[in-house]
């Protein structure tokens, strides 16, 4: 069995993000970056499919700079087998990434995608999906809950949807996207990183892959938001009750 | 000229109002630089939430109705979506974000070679060209960006445009043929566990109360944070630390990882306003927090701050509104 994970390299999700002064992209001067924490978890359940199954290969990847290399090496030291980079300088929106996994797909051939819901940065939420209808195979997203059945060839899965949990079954090959509360990730152990530097960390051409970094998305600004102003502190029930009937009349 | 596309969504035959606002942006998009939009309603049985679509100003509300899409799966729907949208010339399919649009949009933009925009909340024609504005980082960045192509697929947040007014002519309604054969199979649905709780849904609500930490137990989160929204008609909502240590159910979370939401009125009970939860609750009118911890962020965005303890404020104010 294998199994493939997309990583994103993005800020530490504790990290204030600022936008730069001319708004032309955000401030990465002292800034900490992380592998995705949704990815994370797609990870650390593929290390636990692993675990559970006794054999599975499991491939990271990810596309853009060098520096993304550090990303890899965390998922190789969380227990991954190989990585792959696609080099990548200019920023690439969610199909243009798709469409580049989609071609590491159809060289690696796994049994399936295993990958974060939605990236902590631009916040999309759509690769897997786009990902799944380029690829012509199922997905499933928000998975909380993951087992193989049927010697592997489906997975049954519980999702996490606005109407409450929903369980599916898909036939694999699929893309499956975690959510939140589908495990708590491993630490990465001093051994592990040892390991890693000895693991391979294959670097593959977008001209090798036969696609291009094509974008539709244009970002021309990023700016914050408006800041909302702290209000009154009240001092009982009773001055509240009134302030929300006589003041802001909302009850 | 636009043609727009509004996916509506509904919850087992009832109609999300959402889906409204949804209308509402291609409303916005057409008075500003022409065109007209459509409904697409997908589902099994589901004549009467076509029903609730008519009055919005929509040319025409188009509803595929067969048993095969009885269960909003991604692979059917993003394929009946993307064939209509072909079908209709449509240059831009949008709808109103949840979990729904979330799962189905991108596969459907996939199948259109579409570029995409999540999470919108403003739209602007200039030079001929759409403007977008949406939000990144967990809502502290704004982000104006362009989309190329002639298809192009949004989510808009519902809190971020009006529904259109009811209009007094009724939009016809048009069945779209589905072949069920074509269709794929790769999901099978299996079960949904549906909490009847009787109370409104956080993303349609006027008022939400929501509770955080301070509450120890399930059976407190309902007796204080439950009690208050019944007194007030309310939603319910809870902070994600409450979710993780198993005292509320993950539907119920507002944040960056649950829902977004924007109520004229938000009762913050307990909740000490890490950024995630605070990036799902921001844009509300009027937010009210009590919290014992008198330096709790969430004051710092609160209209009105109580420094108290739930377990005494919370019981004074459900009995002093019920008088």
């Amino acid at each position: 069995m294998k199994i493939l994970v997309p990583l994103k390299r993005v800020p530490d999700p504790d990290t204030r993000i600022r936008v730069k002064p001319d708004g032309s992209g955000i401030e990465t001067d002292g800034v900490k970056f992380a592998v995705n924490p949704f990815d994370s978890i797609a990870l650390e359940e593929a290390l636990r499919l692993r675990e559970k199954t006794g054999a599975a290969e499991i491939v990271v990847v990810t596309i853009g700079g060098s520096e993304c290399a550090e990303q890899l090496r965390t998922g190789l030291a969380m227990g991954a087998d190989r990585a792959i980079l696609v080099p990548a300088d200019a920023a690439i929106d969610s199909l243009g990434i798709a469409k580049i996994l989609a071609a590491v797909y159809r060289k690696e051939s796994p049994n399936f995608v295993l990958m974060g819901k939605q990236a902590i940065d631009d916040d999309s939420n759509q690769a897997g999906q786009m990902l799944a209808a380029l690829l012509g195979v199922g997905q499933v997203t928000f998975v909380s809950k993951l087992e193989l059945t049927d010697g592997h060839a489906r997975a049954r899965c519980s999702r996490e949807t606005d109407a409450g949990i929903e369980t599916v079954t898909v036939a694999l090959p699929a893309v499956l996207t975690a959510d939140l509360r589908l495990n708590e990730p491993r630490y990465v152990s001093l051994p592990g990183i040892m390991k890693a530097k000895k693991k391979p960390l294959e670097e593959i051409p977008l001209a090798s892959l036969g696609v291009s970094a094509a974008s539709h998305t244009r970002v021309l600004k990023l700016e914050r938001p408006a800041g909302r102003k702290a209000g009154a502190r009240v001092k009982s029930v009773d001055e509240l009750i009134a302030k929300l009937r006589d003041e802001a009349k909302v009850l | 000229m636009n043609r727009i596309l509004v996916i509506a969504e509904h919850d087992q035959g009832k109609l999300k109002l959402a889906s409204l606002s949804a209308a509402g942006f291609a409303q916005k998009v057409c008075a500003a630089s022409g065109g007209s939009f459509d409904f697409l309603l997908l589902g099994s049985g589901v004549s009467a939430a076509a029903e609730g679509l008519r009055k919005s100003g929509a040319a025409a509300v188009l509803v595929a109705d067969t048993p095969a899409l009885a269960q909003p799966l991604a692979d059917r729907y993003a394929k009946v979506i993307a064939d209509t949208a072909k079908a209709r010339g449509a240059s831009l399919v949008v709808a109103a974000v949840s979990t729904f649009s979330k799962d189905i949009l991108p596969r459907a933009s996939a199948l259109l070679d579409a570029g995409m925009l999540s999470d919108v909340i403003d739209v602007r024609p200039a030079d001929g060209e759409l403007t977008f504005r949406r939000v990144m980082f967990a809502g502290n960045v704004i982000a104006t960006v362009q989309l190329d192509g002639a298809v192009k697929c949004l989510t808009v947040r519902s809190a971020a445009f009006a529904a259109p007014a009811a209009t007094d002519t009724l939009s016809p309604v048009e069945a779209v043929a589905v072949d069920a054969a074509s269709l794929s199979q790769f999901t099978k649905f299996i079960s949904r566990e549906t909490k009847a709780s009787g109370r409104p849904d956080a993303t349609e609500a006027r008022i939400i109360v929501s509770g955080g930490r301070a509450l120890k137990t399930s059976e407190d989160f309902e007796r204080l944070v439950g009690g208050l929204a019944d007194v007030l008609g309310a939603a319910v909502g809870s902070s994600r630390a409450l979710v993780d240590s198993g005292i509320t159910p993950n539907s119920l979370q507002i944040g960056q990882t649950g829902k977004v939401v924007a109520p004229d009125l938000y009762f913050a009970l307990g909740i000490s306003g890490a950024i995630q939860h605070m990036a799902g609750m921001k844009d509300t009118k009027v937010i009210v927090a009590i919290n014992k911890d008198a330096e709790a962020p969430i004051f710092e965005i609160a209209d009105y701050g109580l420094v108290a303890d739930v377990y005494e404020a919370v019981p004074e104010l459900m009995q002093k509104l019920k008088k």
